[in-house]
C-alpha cells in the first residue's frame, strides 16, 4: 500500500462527491442519490481494502513508524514570524487500532444513511451536499493526526448538521439545530484553547536542526518535547495542565454526551430526519471518547491516572441516569435517544479502568454502539414513515401487521439489552471485565451492572407497547418492509450477530494498540509528573 | 471411540437444534411443513446423545473430557501477561446423562406439540422457539467454563422469554415474558458480578483452571471471604434461573406459556439449569455460602408447598411444586448431598415433565379450562393421562417404588445428616414439613380432577383421551418414573449404578479451615471416595430414620387429601375458615408480587419519571436558562449600545453643535462688535488679575 493515499481518498472522496452532486441540475433527483450512494460506497470498498492490508501486530498511539498509511506533508509553513519563529502545520495523516474501526463505523453508517435519506424530498441537491460535506468531516477527525487538522475537521462537521437539523428537521428543528450547534461550539471553544496551549510548549526538532512550535499530535504525547517554560508544560511549576485537561474533557463530554451535557442530543435526535438521527448516534457520538483516549489519554497520563475514579462516576452516572429517563419516556425516538447516553456510560466507564479489558470493551462498544443504535433508529424511521407518530402508546400488536419488522425490532432491541451472541454484549461485558479488575473504578463497576436491568426493562416495556397485544385498527393497512429497507437493515442485523459470534474480528484490529496505549500511560505518568522528573 | 470424536459428536448434538432453529425461522412461510424438519433433528439429536452416554459411560467411566479454543486473544498484555478467554466443552458423566435428559424430553415435547399445538397461527415459530431453546440449554450443559455457560444462560433467557410470551396477543402473556426475563436479570447481574470476581483473580473463566487456583492456595483477593462472595454471586444466577426466593415469582406466572413449554422449559430442564450451576461451582462453596444456598433452598421449598396447598389452577399448584422441587434441590446441594440433587434433578424431571404434559392433556380434553374447581370424574375419559399421572404423582409425594423415593429420600437423610452434623436442625425439619405438604397437595389435584364426579357436566361430555404423539410421551416419562432404571433395590439409591458409579460427589477444593468440617478435602488418599467418612457415618445413620420418617409423613400428606377430598371426613373450607388470614396468605403468594410492586416497580418508575422531569426541567433548563440569560445580556448590552455608548457618539455631536450653533451668534462678521468684545474682555482681565 505504500504511497496509495488510500487515506486522503477515504477523507475527500465524499468532497468530491459533493462537487459533483452540486453540478447536477436541481431535478436530476435520482441522479444525485445515485452518485451519493456511489461515493459512500467508494469508502465503503476503501475501508475494506484498508483492512486487507491492515497489520495487526503494529502498535500506533505515541509512535509514527507503528501507525499505518500515513501521509505527511507541510500543509501551511511561514517563516520568520518575529517571536514566533517559524508556524508549520502538516496534512498528517494516519490509523491504528483506535481509529481503524472508526473508520470502518463511518463509512459503513454512511452508507446506509444514504441509503435511509431515499426518500427524501425537500431541496435534494442541498441535502445531499451537505450530507457529503459532513461524511469528509467525520472521516477525517478520525484519521488526522495533526491537531490542527483535526480541529479543522471537527469544526467542518458542525456547519451540515447545523443545517442538515434545521432545514430538514421536525416541528422544532429551529430549535434543535441551534441548540446543537452552539453547544458542540462551546465545547469546541475549550479545546481550541487547549490546542493552542499544547502549541506554546511542545517543540519538534526539524530536520534542519531548528526547533519550531508544533501541532503534531505526536509530539506532543513526549513528554521530552515540552518546554521548559509552557504554559501546558510538565517542566513548568505553574503550569496548568489540570484545567486544560479539564477544559479539553468538557468539550469532549459535550459530544459524548455525559452527564449533565446531554440535553442538547434528545433535542437534536428528536427533531432530525432519520438519516441523520443515524448519523449522529452512529458516528458523531464516538468523537467525543474517541478524542479522550486519542488526545487526552496520552497527552495528559498522569491526570487521567489522578481522575479514572471520576471518569468511571460519570460513566455510571450516564448508564443509570440514562436508563432510568429513557424508561419514563413516551416518544419512541427519545427513548432511543436516551437509551444512548446510557450506552455512551458504558465507553466511559470501560476507558475509566484503564485496563487492556476495559479499553478494548470500550472502543468496541463505541463500534457496537454505533451499528445498533443506528438500527434502532432506522426502525423508528420506519414507523414513523408510514404513520407519522412515534408515541409508544399509538402502537400495539404490530408483531402479527409486520412480522419481519418486528423480528429486526427484536434482534436490535436485544442487542442493545446486551444478549450474548450480539456484539453489544461483548463489549459490555469487556467494560465489565476491565472495569471490576481494577480496584479504583471496581465499585463503580458493580453498580452500573444496574444498567444491564433497566436496559431490559424499558426496552422490553417498549417492545411490548409497540409490537405485542392486539393491532389498533386504524394500523391494520400498515405495509411491512420494502427492499430498501431491508437493504438497510440486514447490513447491520448481520454485523451485530457476526460481532457477537466472533469479536475477535475486531477486537484483533484493536488490540495491540489498546495494550500499547495502556501500557503508555501508565509508563508516562512519572514523566509527566513534576516530582517524577 | 477416541475422546475427540466423542467431543465432535456433542457439538453436533449443541448446534443440530441451532440448525432447526434458523432453517425453521426463515423459510417457516415457504414449507408448512418445516416444524417436521426441527423434529426430525431433535430425534437425531437424541440419538446421538445416547451414542455419547452410552460410550461415556462405559470407556471413559471417570474420565473427564474437555476441549477448548481462544475464542478472544488479548494478546500480552501489560502487568498482567497473556490473557485470553477460552471457550470449550466438558464432556463428564453429569453432563453427558444431562444431555440425554434434555433432548429426550425436548424430543417427547417436540412430539406432543406437533397435536398440542396445532392450528395455532404461529405454529412453525413454535417449534423453532423449542429448537433454540434445546441449543442454549444443551450449551449450559456441556460447557466448560463461566462464560459460555453466562451466555448460554442469556439465551435460554431468550427462549424462555419468547416462548412464555408465545401468545402475545394476551396481555397477561406478553407481561409473565417480561417479567420472567427481567427478574433474572436481577440474578445474573449477580452471576456475571460473581464471575468477574474469579476472572479478576485467575484471568480465566474455566471451571477446573479456577479450581485448580483455589486449591493452590490462591484466593480471590487473598481472603476466603471474597471466596464465599463468588460463590453466593454466582448462586444468584441460580437462584433466578432456578425460581429460588426472593427470584421465584416470574415462574408461577410463566405458566402463561403453552403447556409442552412450561413441561419442558419451567419444570424439567431450564428451571434445573440453576441447580446445574450449583453443581457445577460445588467444589468452591465455602461453609458460609453453602449454609446460605441451604437455608435458601429450604426456605423456598417451603414457601412454594405452602402456597401450592390453595391454589386452584391445575398449572399453578405444579408451577409452586415445581418451585418446591428445585429447592429441595438447592437445599441438597447446600447440605452436601451433591449427587442426591442431581439424582433429585433427573427424577424429577422425568415426573415433573410426566404432570406438565398431562395437565395438557387435561387442558387439551377440557377446551382450555384450566381451574380444577370445574374438574373432577376424569380418569374415566382420560385413562392414559390418569395413571402416567398418578405415577409421578406418587413419585413427586416420594412413595417406595418410584423414582422420586429414591431421590427424595437421598435428600432428606442429607439434611438430616446435616443437621447432626452441624446443629443446622431447622433444615431437616422443614425438609420433612415440605414432604408432608407435598404429597398433600399432589393428591388433592389428583383427587378434585381424577375422581369424584364431575362439576361441569358439558366440558366432561366432550373430553376426550388425547391421540398417541400426545399420550405416547405421557407413557414414556410415567414409565421412567418408576425405581428399576436408576436401582435394581427398590429402597436403596445407594445400590444403584447411579448413585454408586455414575455420580460422584467432587472433592472440594476451599481451604479446610472456610469448609465443612464433613467435606471431603482435595486429599489424593481420598480419590474415589463418595463422602467424607464422616458425611458417610452420618448419612448411613440418617438413611432409616429419613425413610421412615418420610414415609410417615408421605402416608400422612396422603391420608389427609383423601379424607378432605375423596372421602369428604374433614371440610377443608372449614379449615380454611378458621385461619382465614393463613388460608389468604396462602391463596395470594404471601403478597410477594404486590410486596416486589410496592417497594420495587413502582418506586423505579415514580423514580424514572421524577428524573425525566429533571433532566427536561433542571438540566436542559440550565442550558436553555443560560441561553435566555445570554440573550438577555445581549439584548441589555444592546441597549446599552443604542443609549449609553451610541449615545454618548450622538451626544458628542449633538453638543459640539449645540455649542457651535450657540457661539455662532457672536460671530456677527461687524468690526464694531469685535472691538466692544476685545475692550470689555481687556478690562475683565484686569479685574482678574490684578492684586485687589
Amino acid at each position: 500500500m505504500n504511497g496509495f493515499p488510500i487515506l486522503t481518498l477515504l477523507t475527500f472522496i465524499p468532497v468530491l462527491g459533493m462537487v459533483l452532486v452540486l453540478l447536477m441540475p436541481k431535478d436530476k433527483e435520482r441522479e444525485i442519490k445515485i452518485t451519493t450512494l456511489i461515493a459512500t460506497g467508494i469508502q465503503v470498498v476503501l475501508s475494506a481494502v484498508l483492512l486487507m492490508s491492515y497489520d495487526y501486530n503494529a502498535g500506533g498511539i505515541f509512535e509514527e513508524s507503528s501507525f499505518q498509511f500515513i501521509e505527511k506533508f507541510r500543509w501551511i509553513e511561514i517563516t520568520g514570524l518575529s517571536w514566533l519563529g517559524t508556524v508549520k502545520i502538516d496534512y498528517f495523516l494516519g490509523v491504528d487500532g483506535l481509529s481503524t474501526p472508526m473508520v470502518l463505523l463511518t463509512s459503513i453508517v454512511a452508507f446506509i444513511a444514504t441509503l435511509s435519506s431515499w426518500n427524501i424530498s425537500k431541496s435534494l441537491k442541498g441535502y445531499f451536499a451537505l450530507f457529503l460535506l459532513l461524511d469528509t468531516g467525520m472521516m477525517g477527525v478520525f484519521v488526522s493526526l495533526d491537531f490542527f487538522l483535526f480541529y479543522v475537521f471537527w469544526e467542518l462537521m458542525l456547519l451540515p448538521m447545523y443545517f442538515l437539523i434545521g432545514i430538514w428537521g421536525g416541528t422544532r428543528k429551529e430549535y434543535a439545530a441551534i441548540k446543537f450547534f452552539i453547544y458542540t461550539l462551546f465545547g469546541s471553544v475549550f479545546m481550541l484553547l487547549v490546542m493552542i496551549g499544547l502549541y506554546f510548549s511542545t517543540q519538534e526538532t526539524l530536520a534542519d536542526g531548528s526547533a519550531v512550535f508544533t501541532f503534531n499530535m505526536l509530539s506532543m504525547m513526549d513528554p521530552a518535547n515540552y518546554t521548559a517554560d509552557g504554559i501546558l508544560s510538565p517542566f513548568n511549576p505553574g503550569n496548568l495542565r489540570f484545567i486544560a485537561y479539564i477544559a479539553l474533557f468538557v468539550g469532549f463530554a459535550i459530544k459524548i454526551p455525559m452527564f449533565p451535557f446531554h440535553t442538547w442530543l434528545p433535542d437534536a435526535h428528536v427533531e432530525a430526519p432519520t438519516p441523520i438521527s443515524v448519523i449522529l448516534a452512529g458516528v458523531l457520538l464516538k468523537m467525543g471518547t474517541y478524542g479522550i483516549l486519542r488526545i487526552s489519554y496520552p497527552m495528559f497520563p498522569e491526570i487521567t491516572k489522578d481522575l479514572m475514579w471520576y471518569i468511571a462516576l460519570f460513566g455510571m452516572i450516564n448508564i443509570i441516569y440514562g436508563a432510568l429517563c429513557a424508561m419514563a419516556q413516551k416518544d419512541f425516538k427519545k427513548l432511543i435517544a436516551y437509551s444512548s447516553i446510557s450506552h455512551m456510560g458504558y465507553v466511559l466507564l470501560g476507558m475509566a479502568s484503564l485496563s487492556t479489558t476495559g479499553i478494548n470493551g470500550a472502543i468496541f462498544q463505541m463500534f457496537n454502539h454505533g451499528t445498533i443504535t443506528s438500527m434502532l433508529f432506522l426502525i423508528v424511521g420506519v414507523i414513523y414513515d408510514r404513520t407519522h407518530t412515534r408515541g409508544l402508546d399509538d402502537f400495539g400488536g404490530l408483531a402479527n401487521q409486520m412480522p419481519v419488522y418486528t423480528g429486526f425490532v427484536t434482534v436490535a432491541f436485544f442487542a442493545a439489552i446486551g444478549l450474548p451472541g450480539m456484539s453489544g454484549w461483548v463489549s459490555e461485558a469487556l467494560v465489565f471485565v476491565g472495569s471490576i479488575g481494577e480496584e479504583i473504578t471496581r465499585i463503580l463497576a458493580m453498580i452500573s451492572t444496574l444498567g444491564i436491568l433497566l436496559g431490559a426493562g424499558y426496552m422490553l416495556w417498549a417492545l411490548q407497547r409497540i409490537f405485542l397485544g392486539n393491532l389498533k385498527e386504524k394500523w391494520s393497512d400498515l405495509t411491512d418492509l420494502d427492499g430498501r429497507e431491508y437493504a438497510m437493515l440486514v447490513p447491520l442485523a448481520v454485523i451485530i450477530i457476526f460481532l457477537g459470534i466472533y469479536p475477535s474480528f475486531m477486537l484483533d484490529i484493536m488490540n495491540t494498540s489498546v495494550n500499547t496505549l495502556v501500557e503508555f500511560v501508565s509508563v508516562n505518568v512519572s514523566k509527566f509528573t513534576l516530582s517524577g522528573l | 471411540m477416541s475422546e475427540s470424536i466423542l467431543v465432535t459428536l456433542s457439538i453436533v448434538i449443541l448446534f443440530l437444534p441451532l440448525l432447526g432453529f434458523t432453517t425453521v425461522l426463515l423459510f417457516n412461510k415457504k414449507f408448512p411443513k418445516l416444524y417436521l424438519f426441527e423434529v426430525g433433528i431433535l430425534i437425531g439429536a437424541f440419538l446421538l446423545s445416547i451414542v455419547v452416554l452410552i460410550v461415556k459411560l462405559s470407556s471413559y467411566l471417570d474420565t473427564e473430557i474437555v476441549s477448548s479454543f481462544t475464542w478472544i486473544d488479548f494478546g500480552d498484555v501489560p502487568f498482567l501477561g497473556r490473557v485470553s478467554v477460552e471457550l470449550g466443552v466438558k464432556i463428564d458423566n453429569v453432563a453427558a446423562i444431562m444431555v440425554v435428559v434434555v433432548n429426550l424430553i425436548s424430543l417427547l415435547v417436540h412430539v406432543y406439540s406437533i397435536e398440542y399445538m396445532r392450528g395455532d397461527k404461529r405454529y412453525n415459530r413454535y417449534f423453532a422457539y423449542l429448537g433454540i431453546f434445546t441449543f442454549s440449554m444443551l450449551g449450559i450443559v456441556i460447557t466448560h467454563n463461566l462464560l459460555m455457560m453466562y451466555i448460554f444462560w442469556e439465551l435460554v433467557g431468550l427462549s424462555s422469554y419468547l416462548l412464555i410470551g408465545f401468545w402475545y396477543e394476551k396481555k397477561s402473556a406478553a407481561d409473565a415474558g417480561k417479567k420472567a426475563f427481567i427478574v433474572n436479570r436481577v440474578g445474573d447481574i449477580g452471576f456475571f458480578i460473581g464471575i468477574l470476581i474469579l476472572f479478576t483473580s485467575y484471568n480465566t473463566f474455566t471451571f477446573d483452571t479456577i479450581f485448580e487456583q483455589i486449591a493452590a492456595g490462591n484466593l480471590p483477593f487473598g481472603s476466603s471471604a471474597w471466596l464465599t462472595a463468588a460463590g453466593i454471586l454466582i448462586f444468584m444466577g441460580a437462584v433466578g434461573k432456578s425460581a429460588q426466593f426472593p427470584l421465584h415469582v416470574w415462574l408461577p406466572d410463566a405458566m402463561e406459556g403453552p403447556t409442552p413449554v412450561s413441561a419442558l422449559i419451567h419444570a424439567a430442564t431450564m428451571v434445573a439449569a440453576g441447580v446445574y450451576l450449583i453443581a457445577r461451582i460445588f467444589v468452591m462453596l465455602t461453609a458460609d455460602a453453602m449454609l446460605v444456598i441451604a437455608i435458601v433452598g429450604a426456605f423456598t421449598a417451603f414457601i412454594a408447598a405452602t402456597i401450592a396447598l390453595t391454589q386452584n389452577d391445575i398449572k399453578k399448584v405444579l408451577a409452586y411444586s415445581t418451585v418446591s422441587q428445585l429447592g429441595y434441590m438447592v437445599m441438597s446441594l447446600g447440605v452436601g448431598a451433591y449427587a442426591f440433587a442431581f439424582f433429585h434433578l433427573v427424577t424429577h424431571a422425568f415426573f415433573k415433565a410426566c404432570l406438565f404434559l398431562g395437565s395438557g392433556s387435561v387442558i387439551h380434553a377440557m377446551h382450555h379450562e384450566q381451574d380444577i374447581r370445574n374438574m373432577g370424574g376424569l380418569r374415566k375419559k382420560l385413562p392414559i393421562t390418569y395413571a402416567s399421572f398418578l405415577i409421578s404423582t406418587l413419585a413427586i409425594s416420594g412413595v417406595p417404588l418410584t423414582s422420586g423415593f429414591l431421590s427424595k429420600d437421598g435428600i432428606l437423610a442429607g439434611t438430616y445428616a446435616f443437621g447432626s452434623l452441624t446443629g443446622h436442625w431447622l433444615i431437616p425439619v422443614i425438609g420433612f414439613g415440605v414432604a408432608l405438604m407435598t404429597a398433600f397437595y399432589m393428591f388433592r389435584l389428583v383427587i378434585i380432577t381424577f375422581h369424584g364426579q364431575p362439576r361441569d357436566q358439558h366440558k366432561y361430555d366432550h373430553a376426550h383421551e388425547s391421540p398417541f404423539v400426545m399420550a405416547m410421551p405421557l407413557v414414556v416419562l410415567g414409565v421412567l418414573s418408576v425405581f428399576i432404571w436408576y436401582t435394581p433395590l427398590p429402597h436403596s439409591p445407594d445400590a444403584g449404578w447411579f448413585i454408586s458409579s455414575w455420580v460422584k460427589t467432587p472433592h472440594t477444593v476451599v481451604p479446610a479451615e472456610s469448609s465443612f468440617e464433613f467435606m471431603v478435602g482435595g486429599a489424593a488418599e481420598n480419590a474415589g471416595i463418595i463422602h467424607s467418612e464422616m458425611y458417610t457415618e452420618a448419612m448411613h445413620h440418617a438413611h432409616y430414620p429419613a425413610m421412615f420418617l418420610s414415609l410417615i409423613l408421605g402416608g400422612l400428606g396422603i391420608l389427609l387429601a383423601y379424607s378432605m377430598y375423596q372421602w369428604k371426613k374433614i371440610d377443608p373450607d372449614k379449615i380454611a375458615g378458621k385461619v382465614p388470614g393463613l388460608y389468604k396468605f396462602s391463596l395470594n403468594k404471601w403478597y410477594i408480587d404486590e410486596l416486589y410492586d410496592a417497594i420495587f416497580i413502582n418506586p423505579t418508575v415514580t423514580l424514572s419519571r421524577a428524573l425525566a422531569w429533571f433532566d427536561n426541567t433542571i438540566i436542559d433548563g440550565i442550558v436553555n436558562g443560560s441561553a435566555s440569560l445570554t440573550r438577555f445580556i445581549s439584548a441589555l448590552s444592546g441597549l446599552f449600545d443604542t443609549y449609553i455608548v451610541d449615545g454618548l457618539v450622538n451626544f458628542t455631536a449633538f453638543f459640539s453643535g449645540f455649542i457651535g450653533i450657540t457661539f455662532k451668534k457672536i460671530q456677527t462678521g461687524k468690526v464694531q462688535t469685535y472691538i466692544v468684545l476685545v475692550v470689555f474682555s481687556v478690562i475683565l482681565l484686569i479685574f482678574i488679575v490684578s492684586p485687589f
